[in-house]
């Protein structure tokens, strides 16, 4: 059987050495930048770190108001990007056909929006929520800039969900004559609520992780909003100021990092676990 | 037209959502320009001059458009050859039960925050490039961090187009008695590399628009880079560190370089999938 198997002896073991020792490098390279922030950050790391406010340009204290700035951001922009993402998604599945004049289009919009820079869509925000709607540096400007940033996402996702379901579902839907809100909202929506719930985690995934849209949007300010036309900083601008402004900061960056990054690493188990669910 | 009138409300209100998308992209592109608009007519100036001085009314973005494109390249330089043995790795060596705990981490890797990826340059890579080379944030410390945050991205897209490689195909590699690099060389590198170059162009255009880590590893000095250690400023730092305090024709300039980076994104993109143009 041997005499069968082609082998090419020299590029066969090239090949397995430089792609194993890549993988390993680059696994070592990650290995290395999560214990360098953890090695910097971890120490100031307790359960009145997340509940005490900042002091000191956040030098002393906790992040307690950073998070609920966060909260406060995500919240205005996920009640923007939900409803508006999943009707776009409705009216590519449900009302259009993708090779229609409408849903190219539409399709179109969307791939050239998902490849616009952040800090383009920070220029647009600012112009239009905080000057030209009179919103100033605030929660309100911030959520919903960020809200434009993820809709490309949101909808995508959404569109995978529903499009995902069962065609003998909807057959059976409309063999009864249903109307589209009907349809909508007993067949399409709970078969695919899992897929869509992925969805919105994925945005939120995004949302958090962005800074520069913020910069000039919700803006710097380290206390607690009186209202959400207050300026607020987000977990990621509290990162990034510490880090760069806030002379003796990197230590406490890195420790407001290291509660970014297991956020991040919350939201995605949690689309592993949607999906998973969705798919069976 | 449908038969309940219910419908008609559901049905505008899908349109309208559809329509918002479209002028969106449409109020973004003239924001910009209407931002840009009092030094639109100097864009010549702008784009051959390296003499960026706000205070005197000098606009040229020449250095900083020429440090976005390097940092940009190198990045992509770096990543596209080690995402693709990263996904060549995971498809042809890697054990079966470790196949899903990795690609779960390179997914992890993949939405790991660029303040993060910023933060860990600033603290670990410009310290040690400082020793070889003050004072170490740099042309090549950015490349290096960038390339590190659009690996994964590289990585999962390469890796995909490898499993969308037909069965029948990586049957007849096994029947044939293809070693994995015969199968790679015969199988998956014919069928995958347009989708993995396009991947990369891909890749190229959010390294392009990349501006957290830039800002916090590359130096941000505008100039023009004469050398991989040289500090250099991007026009995403460039929008980032200035817009905060500009005014006026500064701030016009500051719309303009937006604009610029627009363009240029939206070209590589058309470029990678044939759509950013009608």
């Amino acid at each position: 059987m041997r005499s069968l198997i082609v082998r090419y002896p020299v590029a066969d073991g090239v090949f397995r050495v430089l792609t194993t020792l890549t993988t390993a490098a680059v696994l070592g390279i990650v290995l290395w930048l999560l214990l360098g922030l953890v090695l910097k950050g971890a120490g100031d790391l307790s359960l009145a770190y997340l509940l005490t406010p900042p002091e000191a340009s956040g030098l002393g204290g906790g992040i307690s108001s950073v998070l609920v700035n966060t909260l406060l951001i995500l919240s205005v922009c996920l009640l923007v990007v939900i409803p508006l993402g999943l009707a776009c998604a409705l009216f590519l599945t449900e009302m259009v056909s993708p090779a229609s004049v409408a849903g190219q289009a539409t399709g179109y919009c969307l791939d050239v929006l998902s490849g616009v820079p952040s800090i383009v869509f920070a220029l647009f925000g600012y112009q239009l929520f905080a000057i030209t709607l009179g919103l100033g540096f605030s929660i309100v400007a911030g959520g919903l800039t960020l809200a434009c940033m993820a809709l490309p996402l949101m909808v995508r996702t959404s569109q995978q969900a529903v499009l995902r379901v069962p065609a003998d579902l909807v057959e059976a839907g409309h063999a009864l004559s249903l109307s589209r809100a009907g349809m909508l909202r007993r067949v399409i929506l709970p078969s695919a609520r899992h897929g869509i719930a992925a969805g919105i985690v994925l945005s939120i995934g995004r949302t958090l992780a962005e800074t520069a849209v913020l910069l000039f949007t919700a803006g710097y300010v380290l206390r607690l909003p009186g209202s959400l036309l207050d300026s607020g900083r987000a977990l990621s601008v509290h990162i990034y100021d510490l880090a760069m402004h806030v002379p003796g900061g990197q230590p406490r960056a890195a420790s407001a990092a290291l509660v970014l990054v297991a956020l991040i690493i919350l939201t995605n188990l949690a689309v592993h676990r949607l999906l998973k669910t969705h798919r069976d | 037209m449908s038969l309940y009138p219910s419908d008609r409300w559901l049905s505008a209100a899908l349109f309208g959502a559809a329509v918002l998308v479209g002028a969106l992209l449409l109020g973004i592109v003239v924001t910009t320009l209407i931002g840009a608009w009092p030094v639109l007519a100097e864009i010549d100036v702008a784009l051959f001059s390296v003499d960026w001085q706000p205070s005197t009314g000098h606009f040229g973005m020449l250095a900083m458009l020429v440090a976005t494109l390097a940092v940009s390249l190198l990045a992509l330089l770096l990543a596209a050859p080690l995402a693709v043995a990263l996904a060549a790795w995971l498809n042809l060596y890697a054990p079966g039960v470790i196949q899903g705990p990795l690609r779960a981490l390179y997914e992890l890797l993949a939405g790991i925050p660029s303040v993060v990826y910023g933060l860990w340059g600033l603290i670990v890579l410009v310290p040690l490039v400082n020793q070889i080379a003050p004072p170490g944030a740099s042309l090549i410390t950015a490349a290096l961090v960038v390339a590190l945050m659009i690996l994964p991205y590289g990585l999962l897209l390469a890796d995909s187009d490898f499993r969308q490689v037909p069965t029948a195909q990586k049957q007849a590699a096994i029947a044939t008695g293809l070693s994995p690099w015969g199968t790679f060389r015969c199988v998956y590198w014919p069928l995958c590399r347009g989708g993995i170059g396009r991947g990369m162009v891909l890749q190229f255009g959010r390294a392009l628009g990349e501006t957290m880590a830039v800002l916090m590893v590359a130096g941000n000095v505008v100039q023009l880079p004469t050398s991989l250690v040289a500090p250099v400023r991007t026009l995403t730092a460039n929008i980032a560190l200035e817009m905060g305090y500009a005014s006026g024709d500064h701030r016009a300039a500051l719309y303009l370089s937006g604009l610029l980076l627009l363009a240029i994104a939206l070209g590589v993109m058309r470029l990678a999938t044939g759509r950013g143009t009608p």
